[in-house]
């Protein structure tokens, strides 16, 4: 363990200063939670097991076909469906309720988990860490529903490669080194297309 | 290209936790003192979220319900009724003991993180929960007479030499958990704070959290969000705006090398 004692110090800058091109935190406007939901999360934080089932019936399957999709096996989707309920009841303050809804916060950490598991590897990242900030409103399964229509449409208007990098990395979790080995494609080319993919699925819900 | 630029592919792939080893330690580092990379990362995983929701499938089994409420009802009945958790009031941290109070801390954070580490394993869940559970309460134990509101604590210095501000971080980079105790610490004017940094071994300060005195000096920082893995060099303090700042912008007061 590394031990530091701070004793007075004779006064010295430090060489990195303020950074201008440093900004701000940006406050753009954020969907709300849904009430209900946001008041079923706080019952979890008192061990409400009946806002649990609530959001278990809401989510359920936003959750499992996240995991079956990635995982292709219902066993293991199941496993990773009762994993992401578990931590939601033992650590529900890790959603962040200003940030957006709880169907993307849980698909997020869904799709974070079944790659761990098809990939037979410790999750890095803690869901505490797991902050996002999503436009639409996808609190209810009518939203949810037109949401993915427009994104198969920004999709389906990507070239194939481009999309193909994009669903390599998001369902199968392959490294952009592996997608390069596998395309033949150079490593920068796989990134670039993976970042303007994510982009382009963003702008399809800004016009 | 600007620096921003230089991360943009890379948060990308971050936002898919598809970034790993040193890549990753290096943006976790500048996404410590970048709010406009942190706000892109938050909008990456939402776009990634919008192609997580693009897919739909059948609904889970029935049974997969029951399983769960059976192991959330045992999970609570093996761990008692909930707490909400609260920040620990500075005025349990006197000057005494600090190296005894931030081992226990340290060691007790640390054992949480496994516990939950550990938890999140169904198949391991009720023989190792049980056995932190009861490591939980001895630790809690050993440290009730450091943290308790009620406890006393004195400070014997030398009778010729005036208190001292003095700082004690103790840092464990492989966990991520940091433990910084002050003494003596002169009182601030008004919109003012103490800022502590992790002066890593390349790169920039770190904020590593902000802190008050109480009317005897005395404060701390516990666990404070750090980029993971970071090698610490020193730790520094400044004195900051009360809300922070995400680098230095007035002299060193203190500085420690680690022992």
């Amino acid at each position: 363990m590394f031990r530091s004692a701070l004793q007075i110090h004779q006064p010295v800058y430090f060489v990195h200063l303020v950074d201008k091109e440093e900004t701000e935190r940006l406050s753009s406007p954020q969907p709300q939670t849904t009430s209900p939901d946001l008041a079923l999360v706080t019952g979890l934080k008192s061990g409400d097991q009946g806002a649990m089932a609530q959001l278990y019936d809401r989510y359920s399957s936003v959750v499992y076909a996240v995991a079956l999709r990635v995982l292709g096996d219902t066993g293991a989707a199941e496993d990773v469906l009762q994993e992401v309920f578990l931590q939601l009841w033992r650590k529900p303050s890790a959603f962040d309720a200003a940030r957006g809804s709880l169907a993307s916060w849980l698909a997020v950490i869904t799709r974070n988990r079944a790659i761990d598991s098809l990939r037979k590897r410790r999750p890095e990242t803690d869901i505490e860490d797991v902050v996002l900030s999503v436009a639409p409103d996808l609190a209810g399964e009518a939203d949810r529903n037109r949401a993915a229509e427009k994104v198969r449409g920004a999709l389906g208007a990507m070239s194939a490669p481009q999309r193909s990098a994009l669903e390599m990395a998001y369902w199968q979790g392959m490294s952009h080194t592996e997608i390069a080995d596998k395309t033949g494609e150079p490593l920068g080319t796989i990134k670039t297309r993976i970042r303007s993919g994510l982009i382009a699925l963003r702008k399809a819900f800004q016009t | 290209m600007t620096e921003h630029e230089q991360y943009a592919d890379d948060l990308a792939l971050y936002a898919l936790d598809a970034l790993h080893g040193e890549d990753r330690v290096r943006l976790d580092a500048h996404l410590a003192a970048c709010s406009a990379c942190r706000l892109e990362l938050e909008q990456l995983r939402g776009d990634a979220a919008l192609l997580a929701l693009s897919t739909t499938g059948p609904h889970p089994p029935q049974r997969a319900r029951k399983r769960l409420l059976d192991a959330i009802a045992k999970d609570q009945e093996s761990r008692g009724p909930k707490i909400v958790p609260t920040t620990p009031r500075r005025s349990w941290w006197g000057v005494l003991g600090w190296a005894a109070t931030a081992a226990v801390i340290v060691f007790a954070l640390s054992l949480w993180k496994e516990n939950a580490a550990l938890k999140s394993s169904l198949s391991a869940a009720n023989s190792e929960s049980a056995r932190n559970a009861r490591e939980l309460e001895d630790l809690r134990r050993i440290a009730a007479p450091i943290i308790a509101p009620e406890a006393q604590h004195i400070t014997l210095v030398s009778t010729k030499t005036p208190p001292q501000p003095q700082g004690k971080a103790f840092y464990l980079r492989n966990r991520n958990s940091l433990v910084f105790l002050a003494n003596n610490m002169p009182s601030l004017p008004p919109q003012k704070a103490y800022e502590l940094w992790l002066i890593p071994t390349t790169g920039a300060p770190i904020p590593a959290g902000l802190f008050k005195p109480d009317a005897h000096g005395s404060a701390s920082i516990v666990n404070p969000p750090l980029p993971a893995g970071v090698a610490a060099k020193s730790f520094a303090i400044t004195v900051e705006n009360e809300s922070g700042s995400p680098v230095p912008t007035s002299p060193i007061l203190m500085m420690g090398a680690g022992e």
